[in-house]
């Protein structure tokens, strides 16, 4: 097979010292950014894209998905000690997580959800690496018609289908469409939105628009709630190894988990909350013990932190193969790759065939070492739950600034920035998702170029997208997906995710 | 029914209406100002149109939205915080426009937002914020070399 051939190029690139340094460094800095309240994997990367600037490429690359990986993992440790999720997606790790804490079995809890998140995560990859190349053999035949099919069916089911209000989703999603209206056209050269302001005409950053909506406006939000009132994390009691009934009850979990998430992140879809509300549900009915399901049952730690990681390596499979992101961190990972002139797409694989390969072989480094740093580190994670809110939100807006002035000094960025802060607190307070928003502003100017390509192409017709099945096709899902949530009300008790 | 008809509108949901409605019209007189370059197809305007009709149409739907049942709830904000952290962004602004470097920005951010989160040792804060924002500047400056704005401070230091 291609992909084990690949894989194994990708291996020897990524046990370079640097490579490894750099893989180190993300799942570090991933756990504690997952462990922490009020950042998420989608802030830490979008924080540190001008800094990585003139590092290398791969080794950058290496550490974002360090970071996105540790994060699913960290986010779970906060879940089940303080009752508090440090990110969203593990909401749901909570529910028995945080009940098998006060039991006294914070310990075994803590290692079914790294162990699972290790197992998912694992497979999860071992499936990306199988899976991208025959997307990519699909990929390079997408004519602009398809792409344009296809970023339809991202907007739509990242905005509308599962969020907790179409009509909210829509506009957070409009809000980033106009965003990226901004600046000089790429086709035409002509100026739009810019109000004859200079700084304008090169648009508006991702980093920007991320930073402000997350950074500042959680900021805002979580001060002007009072939301920070200490919580002492559940101390870690008794042995943190599980017993043999503990592992007898995680391993289908975790694999159910995986089988459930990594399809779901895979598609364009997103969402890492969709998997793990399912895979909860479903332990729930298969367990042995439902009775304990609502009082820490294990399963129900097993299953959706499974379900979280595979989701997260899925959502790396459309974010490379065609570059979509269908999550926030995904969509700030694709302005990772913009920073260095590199577009995510069929082409990654043929003309940057060593980052690609690199980078998926190094995710399954990060994984080992997130499994040493989740395991026998975890209380020095616990510890970092210490720092005084006051100070790790202070520190969290001087780093925001720092990003965003070392990117373009420019007192119009700062403006911009805080004007975005702005929104995002009103957003918060209003219940209307912010994801929708950063995928919008960079899906949009390239939906509006494949767009007028097919038009150019197919001189004026505008029939040219139904001509042809594969994007009627998709112009077909996209409108069932946006008319879908406003017939099955249901649909919304799966809400789309933040981060 | 009566009732119903008498009910207080949701107010949010019509301030954002409008505010959207002020977004379409912001947009189409861009767009209207754009001159026509495409040979075949679309203008660079259209895009800008099809965004200003998707905002007429959720502006719409915030209206209809807004006389039924309210389905979220505001909490009450403190706005003093706000108000601190609003402080401190203003001066970290204000020392770059200044020209006061981004030592004295960041000092003033770190410790006027540790300040909303309730905090009131503002003199620690201050020294831990001037520690930080010099910490990373040399990191930036020395490192990386990327160029973070000077003031008077960072010009006598280095």
């Amino acid at each position: 097979m291609d992909a084990i051939n690949f894989l194994i190029h990708g291996f020897a690139l990524a046990i370079q010292p640097s490579n490894l340094i750099f893989a180190a460094i993300g799942v570090f800095i991933g756990t504690a950014v997952g462990v922490l309240p009020g950042i998420g994997p989608a802030l830490t990367v979008a924080l540190l894209l001008p800094v990585t600037f003139k590092l290398d490429p791969g080794g950058s690359l290496i550490m974002f998905a360090g970071i996105y990986y540790g994060g699913m993992y960290g986010g779970s440790t906060t879940a089940i000690l303080l009752n508090t999720p440090g990110e969203s997606a593990a909401v749901v790790t909570a529910l028995e997580g945080n009940k098998m804490a006060r039991a006294g079995r914070g310990g075994p809890a803590l290692a079914t959800a790294a162990i699972g998140s290790f197992v998912a995560a694992l497979i999860a990859t071992v499936g990306l690496a199988f899976v991208a190349p025959f997307l990519v053999k699909v990929a390079v035949k997408f004519a602009p018609w398809d792409y344009f099919g296809l970023m339809l069916i991202a907007f739509v089911t990242v905005s509308a289908t599962f969020g907790s209000s179409p009509l909210r989703g829509l506009t957070s999603l409009a809000f980033g469409l106009w965003l990226g209206l901004m600046g000089l056209d790429q086709l035409t050269g002509q100026a739009r939105l810019t109000f004859g302001v200079p700084q304008l005409l090169d648009g508006v950053e991702v980093t920007t628009l991320a930073v402000g909506l997350f950074a500042i406006g959680e900021a805002l939000y979580v001060a002007g709630r009072h939301l920070f009132k200490p919580e002492k994390p559940i101390p870690v009691k008794g042995s943190i190894w599980m017993t043999k009934e503990d592992w007898s009850r995680s391993w289908k979990p975790w694999l159910r988990g995986t089988a459930v998430g990594f399809p779901i992140g895979a598609l364009p879809a997103g969402g890492a909350e969709i998997p793990t509300f399912l895979s909860y549900t479903m332990e729930r009915k298969l367990s042995r013990k439902p009775e304990e399901f609502g009082s820490g049952a294990i399963e129900g730690v097993a299953g959706p932190e499974a379900a979280n990681n595979a989701s997260a390596a899925g959502t790396l499979v459309p974010l490379l193969t065609l570059g979509l992101p269908t999550s926030a961190t995904a969509a700030v990972m694709l302005a990772g790759f913009q920073q260095y002139n590199i577009q995510p797409g069929p082409l990654l694989f043929a003309q940057h065939a060593d980052l690609v390969w690199g980078l998926v072989a190094s995710l399954f480094i990060a994984n080992v070492m997130l499994l040493v740093l989740n395991l026998p580190l975890v209380g020095l994670w616990v510890r970092l739950l210490a720092i005084p809110l006051p100070w790790l939100y202070g520190g969290i807006l001087v780093f925001a600034a720092m990003g965003t002035i070392a990117a373009n000094p420019s007192v119009v960025e700062l403006l911009l920035l805080v004007g975005f802060g702005v929104v995002g607190f009103l957003m918060r307070r209003y219940d209307y998702p912010v994801a929708p928003a950063v995928v919008g502003l960079i899906l949009g100017p390239l939906a509006d170029n494949a767009l007028r390509r097919s038009l150019q192409m197919s001189l004026g017709d505008p029939t040219v997208f139904l001509k042809h099945p594969s994007s009627a096709i998709m112009i077909a899902i996209a409108a069932i997906a946006l008319v879908l949530p406003f017939l099955f009300k249901g649909l919304a008790k799966f809400r789309q995710d933040e981060d | 029914m009566f009732e119903k008809i008498m009910k207080a509108p949701n107010r949010p949901a019509l301030v954002i209406a409008l505010a959207l409605f002020a977004m379409a019209a912001v947009t189409y007189w861009d767009a209207s100002r754009m001159a026509a370059r495409a040979t075949y197809g679309m203008n660079a305007s259209a895009a800008s149109y099809f965004v200003c009709l998707f905002f007429v149409v959720l502006g719409l739907g915030h209206v209809v939205s807004a006389f039924q049942a309210a389905s979220i709830e505001v909490e009450d904000i403190d706005m003093k915080a706000i108000g601190w952290v609003a402080l401190a962004l203003a001066g970290l602004i204000g020392s770059i426009w200044l020209g006061a470097g981004f030592v004295l920005g960041s000092t003033l951010l770190f410790a006027f937002t540790a300040r909303a989160f309730g905090r009131r040792a503002l003199l620690v804060d201050l020294v831990i914020g001037a520690l930080m924002g010099l910490v990373i500047f040399l990191l930036f400056n020395k490192l990386l070399s990327l160029a973070l704005p000077q003031g008077p401070l960072e010009r006598a230091l280095f």
